[in-house]
C-alpha cells in the first residue's frame, strides 16, 4: 500500500470526466441522437406552423432557435446525469479525492460540447428551411455560445439535484426554466437585435446581462455543487 | 484505522444511526451484519464521505470527516452492489478513467496488474456492458483498488451473484485483504462473512448491538451469535 496517496489536479480530473463522457457518447450516441431528433422535429413543426410570410419568419427566428436549444438542452442534461446515477457512477465520481467542483466543471464542459454539436447541426438546417443565412454572422454565433454556457451552467447544477429524485424527467424542466429565464431572455433579445440589424449600443444591454448571468451561474454552481451532491 | 464515536445520522425526522461507537485496527477484516433497515449502508456511506454525519465524530486513516474528506477518499476503496462502472467504456478505459481521477502516475502498468488480479486481463478491450454480473463485480473491485487504498469498504458485494461468481469474488476478496488492508464489509451472507472476516459486529436499530472476534466464536457459530444479538436488542 502507498503511504502517500497521489491526488489529481483540478484540471486533470475535469479533463478526465470530459474525455470519458465524449468517448462513451461517441460509442452509444444515445444523448446526441435524442437531442438532434428532437431539435429537428421542433424546427420542422415551426416550419409548417408559421406563415410563409418572410417578415414573420425573420421576426421569430431568435425565439424558435432558443426554444429548440432550451428543450433539446434539457433532454441532454437529464440523460447526461442519469448515466451517472443509474449505475452508481455518481458515487464513483464523488469518491475520487478531488475538489467536487471539478466534477461539476467536467460534466458542464461535456454537456456544453453536446449542446454545441447539436447547435452546429441545427443552425444550417434552420438556414436551409427558413432561408435565413444571417444566423451565420460571427456575432450571432457568439451570442449562441454565451447563451449556451449560461444555460448549461445552471442546468448541470439543477440536473445534479433532480437526478436524485424519482421524478427527475419532470422535475428538471420545472426547476430549470424559471431559473434560466434571464439567460434565455437575454439570449433572445441579443440574437433578435443582431438579426434585425440593431446597433451595437442597442444589443449591449442584453449582451452584458448574458455575460453577467454566465459569470453568476458558474460562480454559484462552483460554490454549491458540493452541498447539492452530498446526502 | 477507523474510529467512530457517538455517530448519529438523521434523515428529516427519521433517525437511522443512534450513537454508533465503532473502531477498526489496521489489517482487521470486520463483517458488519444486521437486518434490512438497520443502517449498515448509511453507516458505510458516512465512512466513505458520501453522506454527512448529523452528530458524532468519524476518523478514517487519521483524517476527520467531513472536514478532511478528500484526504480520506484518497485512502479509501469502496465496492457496493452497484458496479460504479460505465457500460459504454471498455474494462481498460474504465480503469484508466478512475486512475486519472485518483491522480495515479504511469497508470498503465497498474491497470494490467489489477486486471490480472481480478482475472479479466483477456477481456480488457471489451465493453463493460458485455460483461456478466460477476465479471462486473470483479472489475468493480479492480476499480476500487486501482489507487492501492489502505481501507476497503464493501457494501453487500455478493448481491445478485450466482454461486460460481460468489466463489470467484471470495478469492478476490481474500487477495485484497491479504495485502494488509483494513476491510469493513456488510453482508447478509453469514457463511461467507464467517469464512472471510476476523471480527463480526452486529448493527441493529441504529447501534452496534454486539461484537465478537472470529477466534471467540469457535464453540458457538455465527448464526447463533447473530440471532442472539438481534433478539437481545429488541
Amino acid at each position: 500500500m502507498s503511504s502517500t496517496s497521489p491526488r489529481p489536479t483540478f484540471f486533470k480530473a475535469t479533463m478526465a470526466i470530459v474525455q470519458k463522457d465524449l468517448v462513451a457518447e461517441l460509442r452509444s450516441r444515445e444523448l446526441l441522437s435524442a437531442m438532434l431528433v428532437f431539435s429537428m422535429l421542433v424546427i420542422l413543426i415551426f416550419n409548417f406552423a408559421l406563415e410563409l410570410d418572410i417578415k414573420v419568419r425573420q421576426s421569430v427566428t431568435a425565439g424558435v432557435l432558443w426554444t429548440t436549444f432550451a428543450f433539446a438542452g434539457t433532454l441532454g442534461l437529464n440523460r447526461s446525469m442519469a448515466v451517472e446515477k443509474d449505475r452508481g457512477c455518481m458515487d464513483g465520481l464523488l469518491l475520487a479525492p478531488v475538489d467536487r467542483a471539478a466534477i461539476f466543471f467536467g460534466k458542464a464542459i461535456s454537456n456544453l460540447a453536446f449542446m454545441l454539436i447539436v447547435e452546429a447541426i441545427v443552425l444550417p438546417l434552420y438556414a436551409l428551411l427558413y432561408n435565413e443565412v444571417r444566423i451565420f454572422q460571427p456575432a450571432f454565433l457568439g451570442v449562441v455560445f454565451l447563451g449556451s454556457i449560461g444555460y448549461i451552467a445552471v442546468g448541470t447544477l439543477l440536473s445534479a439535484m433532480s437526478v436524485q429524485t424519482r421524478t427527475r424527467d419532470v422535475l428538471l424542466p420545472i426547476l430549470l426554466f424559471p431559473v434560466a429565464i434571464p439567460v434565455l431572455l437575454a439570449s433572445v433579445k441579443a440574437s433578435s437585435g443582431l438579426l434585425n440589424n440593431a446597433t451595437f449600443a442597442e444589443i449591449l444591454t442584453p449582451l452584458n446581462l448574458l455575460i453577467v448571468y454566465d459569470v453568476i451561474f458558474i460562480a454559484v454552481a462552483f460554490m454549491v455543487f458540493d452541498f447539492v451532491v452530498e446526502e | 484505522m477507523i474510529e467512530v464515536k457517538q455517530l448519529v445520522k438523521r434523515f428529516g425526522l427519521k433517525t437511522i444511526l443512534r450513537g454508533v461507537d465503532f473502531s477498526v485496527e489496521p489489517g482487521e477484516f470486520v463483517a458488519l451484519l444486521g437486518p434490512n433497515g438497520s443502517g449498515k449502508t448509511t453507516f458505510l456511506r458516512i465512512l466513505a464521505s458520501l453522506s454527512r454525519p448529523s452528530m458524532g465524530s468519524v476518523k478514517v486513516a487519521g483524517y476527520s470527516l467531513p472536514n478532511e474528506s478528500a484526504q480520506v477518499r484518497a485512502k479509501l476503496g469502496v465496492v457496493s452492489h452497484m458496479p460504479l462502472l460505465y457500460p459504454d467504456l471498455t474494462a481498460e478505459e474504465n480503469l484508466q478513467f478512475y486512475a486519472r481521477m485518483y491522480g495515479i502516475p504511469n497508470y498503465q502498468a497498474r491497470i494490467t496488474e489489477v486486471l490480472e488480479m481480478v482475472g479479466l486481463e483477456n477481456r480488457r478491450k471489451d465493453l463493460v456492458r458485455t460483461f456478466s454480473r460477476g465479471m462486473q463485480q470483479r472489475l468493480a473491485i479492480g476499480r476500487a483498488v486501482i489507487h492501492d487504498p489502505e481501507v476497503m469498504l464493501f457494501d453487500e458485494p455478493y448481491t445478485g451473484l450466482d454461486q460460481d461468481a460468489s466463489e470467484m469474488l471470495d478469492d478476490v476478496l481474500r487477495t485484497v485483504a491479504a495485502k494488509g488492508r483494513t476491510v469493513v464489509m456488510t453482508s447478509h451472507d453469514l457463511a461467507r462473512a464467517e469464512d472471510l472476516a476476523t471480527r463480526f459486529d452486529i448493527l441493529s436499530r441504529g447501534v452496534i448491538a454486539a461484537s465478537a472476534r472470529q477466534k471467540d466464536l469457535q464453540k458457538t457459530n455465527l448464526l447463533a451469535f447473530y440471532k442472539q444479538s438481534i433478539n437481545g436488542n429488541q
